[in-house]
């Protein structure tokens, strides 16, 4: 399992280095909210912390988990699209 | 049921990949965040259905309180705030993690092997160094502390005695998972070690940070997925790890630094901008020794000009000018005055932080040039705008070895027919560097606020 997870460890982050390389200057901030956002993956962890109804500080730290996460998620996407509908070309 | 989750698992991590190969161009790339929203949803709602979920109050619960938050800051906020924005995001991201972490320590200690036991140790280690690191890189940029580097002595030898101790922690938990206390001391020296990774980094050199610190982000979670032995995790954490990656290579690149001498030299410290002015016996630099003009002489030239080139900077931020700039470039454009932007990678508190600003005030992205490809353009440019800039349109970089920029590649401004710089004083930059710009017979200073004084040009065109 462990290895498993080395390699997918390894060739998403190769994977990523790929795509990344190819991100124009011009949209590097929005890259950086949006990865923001797409890390904010985190809340399946979350979720599984906070609903599996077993002990009280674990739901209560999957519970907040699940904020953070949302928040993350929530706000990276949104000020991403904000900065994203702002670029346009000449008229 | 197992197998559909995973598959949407794997959905959300395609569509995660597209959205990031998507932004390879600013036609595709608010299509492919949004494909990458529809991916996080699946994903979200492949969980809820895992039969492990079994009570959803706490999870809804914690989505529309996220939800409404993370609306909030994002709708509210300023464009101009937006490095402020991207760290804090940073935080809440390794927070995340690192509670997640935590949920999972507390739900299983008392079986835990070692495997899991150090999975979980690192996540909370990654995931709490990414919170308080972003911590004070918000308050540096939001001005609740200052920017400059907290330098005291043993400091590098206080840190990695603390990066110890964490492994220390981390290795003790491994052996008895059981020892709540050492858990909560890798929480404390962990949040600890975050903090004093960044005070001794300074305000310009936060680029690089911020791009660290979304790469930890990224960490924190492929790390929570080993936990969890979840691959959507690793995938998308990964992807994320390599982008702060790769954005932190770029800033250092274009500041000619290598990454180590950005986290551990305590950059414009020695040179502090009060030093070079009291131990040259007489101030250096005052606005006398300089050529300065009003903005309407510089109105006059600009109205000559047939291609004008402007360098926006920090400075431009700071006076939210970019509307006003946007205003001039289009006066400039009806007199059938060519105008372009150069654009240097580390302009600004983040990367693409002008880029940004400008769209803002809807300055087209065609106009918008990179430093290598306008570079070659300034001989044939009739005048060279600077605002805000400092560091990087410093020729010493090219001609002074003695200089802490020596080698940093920079605008060649200096090149131009003539030069128009906007500042507020003569004071140096963040560096503390004295700009060899200013006193070339071809620049023409402008001092006060950069927002007023581009009004004031603007005006005398109209």
């Amino acid at each position: 399992m462990l290895i498993f997870s080395i390699t997918l460890f390894v060739l998403a982050t190769f994977l990523g280095y790929e795509l990344i390389s190819k991100v124009p200057p011009l949209l590097h901030t929005p890259l950086m909210s949006g990865a923001n956002a797409i890390s904010g993956i985190t809340i399946v962890g979350a979720i599984l912390a906070a609903g599996s109804g077993e002990s009280n500080l674990s739901a209560i730290l999957g519970f907040l988990a699940v904020i953070f996460a949302t928040i993350n998620l929530v706000g990276g996407f949104m000020v991403t699209r904000r900065m994203l509908l702002m670029f346009k070309k000449q008229k | 049921m197992d197998q559909i989750i995973q598959l949407a698992y794997l959905l959300a991590a395609i569509s995660f990949i597209l959205g990031l190969k998507f932004l390879s161009s600013p036609e595709t790339a608010a299509h492919g965040m949004l494909l990458s929203q529809g991916g996080m949803f699946i994903a979200i709602v492949a969980t809820l259905l895992y039969n492990g979920v079994v009570s959803y109050g706490l999870i809804l619960g914690g989505i529309v309180v996220g939800s409404a938050v993370g609306a909030i800051m994002a709708t509210k906020l300023q464009m101009t705030d937006m490095p402020q924005m991207v760290a804090l995001l940073n935080g809440f991201g390794g927070l995340a993690s690192a509670l997640v972490a935590g949920a999972e320590f507390f739900r299983s200690q008392a079986n835990l092997t070692p495997y899991p036991m150090v999975t979980i140790a690192l996540t909370l280690l990654i995931g709490l160094v990414t919170l308080t690191g972003s911590l004070v890189a918000f308050a540096k940029l939001q001005e609740l502390m200052r920017g400059a580097p907290i330098i005291f002595p043993f400091q590098h030898g206080m840190n990695l005695l603390f990066f110890l101790a964490t492994l220390g922690l981390i290795a003790s938990l491994a052996i008895t998972p059981t020892a709540t206390p050492v858990f909560w001391a890798l929480i404390v020296i962990a949040s600890i070690l975050g903090v004093l990774v960044v005070i001794p980094i300074g305000g310009g050199d936060m680029p690089v940070v911020i791009s660290l610190l979304n790469s930890y982000s990224g960490m924190a979670a492929a790390a929570s997925g080993f936990i969890l032995n979840n691959n959507v995790l690793i995938i998308s954490g990964s992807l994320v790890g390599s982008a702060g990656i790769i954005l932190s290579q770029l800033m250092c690149k274009a500041m000619n630094r290598s990454l180590t001498n950005v986290l551990f030299a305590g950059f414009g410290q020695v040179n502090t901008p009060s030093k070079p002015v009291s131990s040259q016996g007489k101030p250096q630099g005052t606005p006398e020794e300089v050529q300065s003009c009003s903005p309407e002489e510089a109105a006059a030239f600009f109205k000559k000009a047939k291609s004008v080139i402007i360098v926006p900077g920090y400075g431009m931020a700071v006076a939210q000018a970019q509307h006003s700039v946007k205003e001039l470039a289009s006066y400039l454009g009806d007199q059938g005055t060519d105008v372009r932007y150069a654009i240097h990678p580390v302009a600004g508190r983040m990367p693409g932080h002008m880029n940004v600003l400008l769209a803002e005030a809807n300055v087209p992205y065609d106009q918008l040039i990179d430093m290598d490809e306008i570079n070659e353009d300034f001989p044939e440019t009739d005048i060279t705008l600077v605002i805000g800039a400092n560091d990087v349109v410093n020729p010493a970089a090219d001609t002074d070895p003695d200089s802490p920029i020596y080698g940093m590649p920079i605008l060649h401004v200096d090149q131009s027919k003539r030069v128009m710089v906007l500042k507020r004083s003569m004071k140096p930059g963040f560096a503390g560097i004295q700009n060899p710009l200013f006193f070339k017979k071809n620049t023409m200073m402008i001092f006060g606020d950069a927002k007023g004084t581009i009004d004031q040009i603007a005006n005398a065109l109209k």
